[in-house]
């Protein structure tokens, strides 16, 4: 469901992904891991036809990023790091907004609607401003929009960044559910995250892939925590 | 409805679920009347709105930009132009719907000064054509104005930066084509450089169009001028949407 060959883009001096490759199937649950400015956002957001690669590409449900950007914005749902949404809306009125630039209406709408509000546990604050809801709302109602027109592929850039430890455990579980039929890349920085819910590790630093394992694998294959093996290959690979 | 009309609407509600729109209508409104009356509007006895539409390009110099500088410098502040980008729209799509609502917002700002409109018809027997075609090149010179605000907004994440800057492209717009520029220029330039500034600016094509001369050079210069900015704010937008 995607294939990604070779992405590379730079920032002026900065290479922020160097030549990213990988691929990931129906059914799985890619977590990217790596320590800050490792190229894990640049790689989504390239994913996510937000920006353009200098080099490579990649496909997304057969859609190529760089010929056909809007196909793969259609095919994929999107939550970004700080989850930007218009303040000055309210949750039903942002979500709405959302169908109708997905062009879903009607009873599509509706059905929509019903279904991801009380997926993401947004109902008590469905009338009220987005500028005035909490960090962890604002991430609940970022997800709600990314899976309203239920995509096949879901990419998630630290999805559970400021929730409690219930509403984390609840969008574990939900990632969970989702898993089954759908593709979902998720980065993080939380470790005990990736074990919970990533079916494969993909570890990157400065822009390079480290490590494409499964967590299980990787753990007996270095006979360490998940933590004490990040902390080895970023720090050896790095250094 | 489409990505282009979705993004229209939002856009447009945005203006009044914010104090934005009536902040703006109130100001606008006040200065515009008071221009208006400071300029002889009853003194002169004439049953037209000249008074009225000869302050409009001052006025708009520092109003349109107002509402221009928020379009996309807050949309790249608060990181929305990350959703919009992500979401199944294109640029061109993304940046006419923003402008066109926020025209369309200036077009009811104009509206609003119907009182005169009726004044005038009540104390006199203007001229109508004249009218229509001096709100038609108030509403034409909004566009221009807002197109160049458009892109200064999409140049800054900063929105005092984008409105100082717009202010100042405006203004030399509209002051390039005053007879005092001009006799100025004309000491130094060439007189075909001289109706070239002359041709540039807004206040010529404005006046033309407040006198009820409707041409098509002055049509003209008012849609390049604005499909011009608008064309740089998306290869802008495109470039510097993730910086």
């Amino acid at each position: 469901m995607i294939e990604v060959k070779g992405l590379r883009r730079r920032f002026g001096p900065v290479v922020a992904v160097d030549g990213v490759s990988f691929s990931a199937a129906k059914g799985q649950v890619l977590g990217l891991l790596g320590p800050n400015g490792a190229g894990k956002t640049t790689t989504m957001r390239m994913l996510t036809c937000y920006i353009r690669p200098d080099a490579g590409t990649a496909s997304v449900c057969g859609h190529d990023i760089l010929t056909d950007s809007i196909g793969v914005r259609r095919s994929l749902g999107y939550l970004a790091e700080n989850s930007p949404a218009y303040p000055e809306m309210t949750v039903g009125g942002f979500l709405k907004f959302i169908c109708d630039v997905r062009q879903i209406t009607g009873r599509r709408r509706k059905a929509a609607l019903d279904r991801v509000v009380p997926m993401c546990s947004i109902d008590s604050v469905y009338h009220q401003t987005i500028e005035t809801l909490s960090k962890g709302y604002k991430r609940r109602v970022g997800l709600a929009q990314a899976l309203i027109h239920d995509p096949d592929v879901l990419i998630l850039d630290e999805p559970t960044d400021g929730l409690d430890p219930n509403q984390k455990y609840e969008v574990r579980k939900l990632i969970g559910v989702m898993a089954k039929d759908k593709c979902i890349i998720v980065s993080t920085h939380i470790l005990e995250e990736v074990e919970a819910v990533c079916s494969r590790a993909i570890i990157v630093a400065r822009g390079k892939v480290l490590v494409d394992s499964t967590p299980q694998e990787l753990k007996d294959k270095h006979h360490a925590s998940l933590d004490e093996v990040f902390r080895k290959i970023t720090r050896s690979k790095c250094a | 409805m489409n990505s282009f009309w979705a993004v229209f609407k939002r856009e447009l509600k945005s203006y009044f679920t914010t104090p934005l729109a009536y902040v703006f209508l109130v100001i606008f409104l006040f200065f515009s009347g008071y221009l208006t009356f400071k300029e002889g509007f009853y003194e002169a006895r004439q049953a037209d709105l000249r008074p009225f539409f000869a302050n409009l390009p001052l006025l708009f110099v520092f109003m349109v930009p107002s509402t221009a500088m928020r379009l996309w410098a807050e949309e790249r502040k608060v990181g929305s132009v990350e959703l919009l980008f992500t979401l199944p729209i294109t640029i061109v799509q993304a940046v006419l719907a923003k402008f066109f609502a926020a025209w369309l917002f200036l077009g009811i700002a104009l509206a609003l000064t119907f009182p005169l409109v009726v004044t005038v018809c009540y104390l006199g027997d203007p001229d109508i054509g004249l009218i229509v075609t001096g709100y038609l090149g108030a509403f034409l010179m909004a566009g221009g104005f807002l197109a160049i605000g458009c892109f200064f907004s999409a140049l800054s994440k900063n929105q005092v930066i984008a409105f100082v800057l717009s202010v100042v492209a405006c203004a030399v717009l509209v002051f390039a084509g005053m007879p005092t520029t001009l006799n100025y220029v004309s000491t130094f330039l060439p007189p075909g450089m001289v109706a070239a500034v002359e041709g540039m600016s807004f206040q010529v094509h404005f006046d033309s169009m407040q006198r009820g001369i409707l041409q098509f050079k002055d049509l003209a210069y008012f849609v390049l001028l604005i499909a011009g900015w608008v064309a740089a704010c998306a290869i802008v937008l495109d470039e510097r949407k993730a910086s």
